[in-house]
């Protein structure tokens, strides 16, 4: 997995800089269902318009997280990966 | 109105309950209602003690519980319990949530759990034999009257 691409078109284009958030939550070296879990958690206590910046290393996460927020309705932004984790973006509604 | 999804668990299957709580828990992160039904062997995930021997039970219900207790075996491997422990090792050891704690951040993320009562009576367990995590105890028309307002049914 390591210096692989990220799948999205998008988020190559982000860069550091542009991924401002509120708030991070670490979840590498959890599974499936435990980064969505916590980030739904994390995600109650926050305020609407804040994102959220979650680290994982699942690689499921790379779809889950678009796919959770599609569920929720919370707000995606991106994900990114950086060697092996990943950073996911999300704004709540 | 939330998405609601319902699940029975009618396995009592380590691996199995590992699977349908993984879901479970998954979907109530994404707001929906969830309600688990556990019936027949997936009311072995609930009992409180391993053997479930009380006094009211006959003969035969004795032994079911005797011989199926809430030690889960797994659905390939089990090797009289050595699979189920090996199981539990190699999960901890790449940082998957056990069931213990699935089962927890269910609760938290107020997933319902509806026993079934036609089992249990089966079974000969009661209210006291089960977790008090056990939400009510119902038959097949409220699972049926729940799944008919959920986008998702699963019969694990």
């Amino acid at each position: 997995m390591a210096g692989k691409k990220s799948t999205c078109p998008v988020c190559d284009e982000l860069d550091d800089a542009s991924m401002k958030s509120d708030k991070t939550l670490d979840c590498t070296g959890l599974f499936c269902p435990l980064p969505i879990a916590k980030t739904r958690m994390v995600m109650q206590k926050m305020m609407s318009g804040e994102v959220l910046e979650i680290l994982a290393d699942d690689p499921g996460f790379l779809k889950d997280l678009p796919a959770w927020c599609g569920l929720s309705g919370e707000e995606f932004v991106a994900v990114k990966q950086t060697g092996n984790v990943y950073k996911g973006y999300v704004r709540k509604k | 109105m939330n998405n609601k999804m319902t699940v029975i668990l009618f396995s009592g299957d380590l691996d199995k309950a590992l699977a349908a709580f993984t879901l479970a828990t998954t979907a109530a992160s994404a707001g929906m209602d969830v309600s688990i039904f556990f019936t027949f062997w997936g009311l072995n995930i609930l009992k409180k003690s391993r053997f479930s021997q009380t006094k009211g039970q006959n003969p035969l219900q004795r032994m079911f519980n005797f011989m199926s207790t809430s030690k889960l075996p797994i659905s390939k491997f089990n090797m009289l319990g050595l699979g189920p422990l090996m199981m539990k090792i190699g999960m901890k050891k790449v940082g998957m949530a056990q069931l213990e704690e699935l089962m927890t951040l269910a609760r938290s993320l107020k997933v319902k759990f509806i026993a079934c009562s036609t089992s249990c009576g089966f079974f000969g367990l009661s209210k006291e034999n089960l977790v008090p995590e056990v939400d009510e105890f119902a038959g097949a028309s409220t699972y049926l009257a729940e799944a008919m307002e959920s986008k998702i049914n699963l019969f694990i």
